[in-house]
């Protein structure tokens, strides 16, 4: 019969390879799949609805909203995905129709679509950006501007297969 | 006379200007009644807490230290609807992100500290209606008043300082300053921390 020695030496040295095994786990696969997939921000889907009109423009215009679409694992650039964009702008709330629109990315995987001035909403200048098409996993983006004067915003997709 | 009136023109400045200043804010073309309402309420209730450690401490000429305490309970009842006015008018703007902040799973780092700061309000308010029903006797209710009123001035100030919004930043900062003094001058004066001697106590100490 064995007997489980509990003490702080034993303690220690198990605690030293949980810790040395976690961190290695947590840092080695995003090099084993390169580029990782880009996780949906916390209250990226406030105020989305589905099926915003694809648009050449939201509203009058005068604030860009840019970024790319780029596959997880090889970061190959996604064309003709589909990315949602709606914000609280001098033109409207976020949950009205016309603060919504969407764009298509290009064959380099970017976008880039005009849309109205984003206002500082909920204590902070903000706007919302989503992937949901389908082919693969749901993306909600919140990205929040450096000043609320910036006339643009970027963000990026990293989309992972369904 | 000339000091009563100053501290009083000073008080009501403190408070009056950060909310003028707010008022000319370019981001209220923007937004619509409700959502105003619950911006100004929430500067209002900022102003509350500056009155607060006031008049506990007496510091406000002109008013009895009894006087000072009733007006102090009111001052918390009208703290506790501006704070449900401006919690019920962002929850009207955009129920899906007050949600988040009621759930501390908002992106927005000053959530937390406003929804803490608002919490510890209602357990204020709720122990001081029930004070007497419960039996808390003095001492009782400094313990538990003491902590969480520390914690609604801190959650105020940091909430309110984090925020980009309406309020005008310097007067913002003056009004979160001039909070922190009062509360921090309050709790050194009346030394909230020290078990409290009877005046009995006291006299056999000295002899």
């Amino acid at each position: 019969m064995t007997t489980v020695l509990l003490n702080r030496r034993n303690l220690l040295a198990a605690g030293g390879c949980v810790l040395a095994t976690g961190v290695s786990g947590l840092l080695l696969p995003a090099r084993a799949q390169g580029v990782v997939p880009t996780a949906s921000m916390p209250g990226g889907a406030n105020n989305y609805f589905k099926g915003a009109p694809t648009v050449d423009r939201i509203g009058k215009g005068g604030f860009w909203m840019s970024g790319t679409v780029r596959r997880a694992g090889d970061g190959a650039p996604l064309a003709g995905q589909r990315i949602q964009i709606w914000a609280h702008t001098t033109e409207g709330r976020e949950h009205e129709p016309q603060s919504h629109g969407a764009t298509l990315t290009d064959k380099n995987g970017a976008f880039r679509l005009e849309m109205p001035q984003i206002i500082p909403i909920f204590g902070q200048p903000h706007g919302h950006l989503a992937y949901d098409s389908g082919e693969f996993k749901t993306v909600f983006l919140r990205p929040v501007m450096r000043s609320a004067k910036d006339t643009s915003l970027e963000a990026h997709f990293v989309l992972q297969p369904v | 006379m000339a000091r009563v009136t100053l501290i009083w023109l000073a008080l009501a400045s403190a408070i009056c200007v950060p909310i003028a200043a707010a008022g000319t804010s370019p981001l209220l073309a923007w937004r619509d009644p409700v959502y105003i309402l619950a911006c100004f309420a929430g500067i209002i209730a900022l102003g509350l807490v500056l009155v607060q450690p006031l008049l506990i401490g007496g510091y406000l000429s002109g008013l009895s230290a009894y006087r000072g305490r009733r007006i102090h309970h009111w001052i918390g009842g009208a703290l506790v609807v501006a704070v449900v006015v401006h919690v019920g008018g962002l929850w009207i703007t955009s129920p899906p992100d007050m949600i988040d902040a009621l759930l501390f799973v908002s992106p927005t780092p000053f959530s937390p500290w406003g929804v803490i700061a608002m919490w510890a309000i209602f357990a204020v308010a709720a122990l001081a209606a029930l004070r007497r029903r419960l039996g808390l006797r003095a001492q009782t209710w400094r313990i538990v008043h003491m902590p969480l009123a520390i914690i609604i001035v801190a959650g105020s100030v940091v909430h309110a300082m984090l925020i980009e919004g309406t309020m005008e930043t310097i007067s913002k900062a003056a009004l979160c300053a001039l909070v922190l003094a009062a509360s921090v001058k309050v709790m050194a004066d009346l030394r909230v921390w020290r078990k409290r001697t009877t005046s009995r106590e006291e006299s056999i100490a000295r002899q």
